[in-house]
């Protein structure tokens, strides 16, 4: 039940926090509310400083700007808290991922049920454009991201660099010409 | 390239450079639902209007896997000769970007749903692409996996748009060893995987609609040396441009290091208007995808005819043994039969397999007409293909049916008419005035004269006019009988039967 993935602790902490999650609303057994292990504080691995670099990396990944004193304190606990992952006895235990990894997928027959929608779907964004949502404008994010060094959405962008994105009016003229 | 390289070498004769290409393709599934949501699949609908809550990532939402999209990649596995994984997992690749909205797509990392296949290819060689040549590519991996929404940039407003209508269609990553050496090589490999995507159903592979993306890593190194840096050419979309984009990146490579450069693992794009790839500004150091396992799927069992459990409803369950029994006959498999049954040429085989319908065209022919499989093919390929061609039109949609052609055919097997009349008549059938070949032939008065003695009469008619021809056969000069036979055919409108002709005349020679 304990057996965990060795890669990475903060991994392994999310991938069981959201397996219980997902159990819990699956209808399984209640979780162990009171385990019968217990931490002893001083075998825990010395707490780890975060540097600037990692720091950097983590805003990177998160696209979440936390550098700040309370952030790093945050996130140190964060680490810690993780870390006591690493005392749980896995000797013989055969790692999993997931409490679920011993049931069925179910698999679901390929009809059309969703969609058309549209209109819902665009009430939860804060920016729309006719039937499209609207990605914040480049300088929005670089004010928001400023830190960060790097533009994530349009125009430059992880995924097509300095490529221009297809053109709107190209799009449309395709759906029309369709019609 | 090729050439251009042999040049290189025979002029310079270095060290030679050794290229290596490996492919990574993106296939869309041929599916009518999305891969984990019941949301539609299809190339042009009004924006973000074939997308449900879970395309969209709306919080409480979780996938449902889609049992066609684990059909069509197992079938795929199979025609590739993988080995299919009984059990395949899920996972998260982490990534920002405005048209994935979930901030990760769901793949399979750890354990692919197919891996260790194979796939042959042919392509032409020579002067004159005559001789086929035919090589091997292993196929490292198979994995299912999400598509992304598109983003659209509205210049008149400098706004980026975002339709969800992709994000969530099934792919299939199909993923080459490095063992082709050039753009040729690369192109004639992902046009047959096409073609067996399409023969199976299990993805429409049309490049022009985004169906089929390639993604190709290449690297140059000398032989006995380990391989070079490699840099990838993504997305792209065509053949042509694959072709090109890989010789140009493998030119850019060897010059980059023949002047004392280096090259750097980037990742590059084809500019199909320049011809050349260029770097794309993405990766600020090494790109961190942090792989988890989904938490919300587990793994994907697939049975045999063995592990078939009795305790599951079929719904449940995928039988590898009972979609491997019902694959189609493959291209490859085709191509052999169509050499066999008509005899007729390995590079005529692959032009029939080259267009959907040409094969089955030309076996409707071959089934209607007294011709000969070998003189048919010449038909099908050079003359009406030549002339759809023309008009820009798919055997699809050729003017002149498999009945029509045969019905023509045969009038020429026959002998009602010459070979000539036959073209004649099958180029006027091209324009589709919706008239038969017999209709045609009569209406042009195209008929061969079939009564002996009428010929036998314009024979002697012509004999008489030209002595001199005849006195200098009848010496022994036989090469002037051609020149005779010319004349009669001038002088009934070419609808003479040569071969009648030559032997009427040769009779009245020897006389």
């Amino acid at each position: 039940m304990w057996a965990l993935r060795n890669s990475g602790c903060l991994c392994a902490a999310w991938s069981w926090g959201r397996s219980r999650l997902a159990r819990g609303t699956a209808g399984g057994r209640q979780t162990d509310q009171n385990p019968e292990w217990q931490l002893e504080e001083q075998k825990l691995l010395p707490q780890k400083k975060v540097t600037m670099e990692l720091l950097d990396h983590l805003e990177r990944l998160a696209l979440v700007d936390f550098r700040n004193w309370e952030g790093v304190e945050r996130l140190e606990k964060a680490i810690q808290f993780a870390d006591q992952l690493h005392e749980v006895n896995t000797e013989g235990i055969e790692p999993m991922d997931s409490v679920l990894e011993d049931r069925c997928l179910y698999l679901r027959e390929d009809n059309i049920t969703e969609g058309n929608c549209t209109k819902e779907l665009l009430q939860n964004a804060s920016q729309t454009a006719d039937e499209y949502f609207e990605s914040p404008p480049d300088s929005l994010q670089k004010a928001a991201f400023c830190k960060l060094r790097c533009s994530f959405f349009a125009g430059e962008n992880l995924v097509t660099g300095n490529i221009p994105l297809p053109k709107l009016e190209e799009h449309e003229s395709f759906l029309q010409d369709s019609n | 390239m090729h050439t251009n390289y042999m040049l290189f070498l025979l002029f310079f004769s270095v060290a030679p450079w050794r290229p290596v290409v490996g492919l990574e393709i993106h296939a869309q599934i041929n599916s009518n639902s999305k891969i984990f949501s019941g949301s539609q699949v299809q190339f042009i609908a009004p924006p973000n209007s074939l997308v449900s809550f879970f395309d969209a990532s709306l919080p409480g939402t979780l996938p449902v896997l889609n049992r066609r999209c684990v059909e069509a990649a197992v079938m795929t596995g199979l025609a590739l000769s993988c080995s299919i994984n009984k059990k395949s997992l899920f996972d998260r690749k982490h990534y920002f970007y405005a048209d994935l909205p979930a901030g990760y797509q769901i793949t399979q990392q750890r354990l692919p749903i197919a891996v260790n296949g194979n796939l042959s290819y042919t392509f032409c060689v020579g002067a004159k692409q005559s001789q086929l040549v035919t090589k091997n590519v292993r196929i490292k991996r198979i994995q299912l996996e999400q598509d992304s929404g598109k983003s659209l940039h509205n210049d008149a407003r400098s706004q980026t748009l975002i339709d969800l209508n992709r994000a969530g269609v099934g792919l299939m990553e199909v993923v080459m060893e490095p063992d082709m050496c050039c753009g040729v090589e690369a192109a004639a490999a992902v046009r047959e995987l096409q073609l067996i995507l399409q023969t199976l159903g299990s993805s429409q592979a049309i490049m022009a609609e985004g169906q089929l993306r390639v993604d190709a890593n290449v690297s140059v190194h000398h032989p006995g040396e380990p391989y070079g840096v490699r840099t990838e050419v993504k997305n792209i979309n065509s053949l042509r441009f694959l072709a090109k984009a890989v010789d140009y990146e493998i030119q850019r490579q060897i010059e980059e290091l023949e002047n004392g450069g280096t090259i750097l693992n980037e990742t590059r794009t084809f500019d199909y208007k320049l011809g050349c790839t260029i770097p794309m500004r993405d990766k600020e150091g090494k790109q961190d995808y942090r792989f988890m396992p989904e938490p919300n799927l587990p793994p994907l069992i697939l049975y045999d005819a063995k592990s078939l459990p009795a305790n599951i409803g079929d719904q449940q369950v995928v039988n590898i043994d009972w979609i491997q029994e019902r694959l189609p006959d493959l291209p490859s498999v085709k191509r052999v039969r169509l050499v066999e049954q008509y005899g007729i040429l390995p590079e005529h085989s692959f032009t029939l397999l080259n267009e959907d319908g040409l094969m089955e065209f030309f076996e409707d022919v071959v089934r209607e007409t007294q011709m000969n499989p070998k003189k048919v093919i010449g038909w099908v390929i050079s003359e009406l293909l030549g002339h759809l061609k023309q008009y820009d039109l798919t055997v699809k949609e050729s003017p002149v049916n498999s009945l029509s052609l045969a019905d023509l055919l045969n009038l020429l097997e026959r002998r009602v008419i010459s070979s000539s009349a036959a073209k004649q008549v099958l180029k006027e059938l091209c324009k589709g005035e919706g008239k038969t070949p017999l209709q045609m032939v009569k209406e042009k008065q195209l008929e061969l004269i079939q009564n002996q003695s009428e010929l036998d009469q314009i024979c002697q008619a012509v004999m008489e006019r030209h002595q001199e021809e005849v006195m200098e056969i009848k010496a022994g000069n036989r090469k002037v009988l051609n020149k005779l036979i010319g004349l009669v055919q001038r002088a009934t409108e070419r609808r003479a039967d040569p071969i009648l002709v030559k032997q009427i005349l040769e009779k009245k020679l020897s006389q």
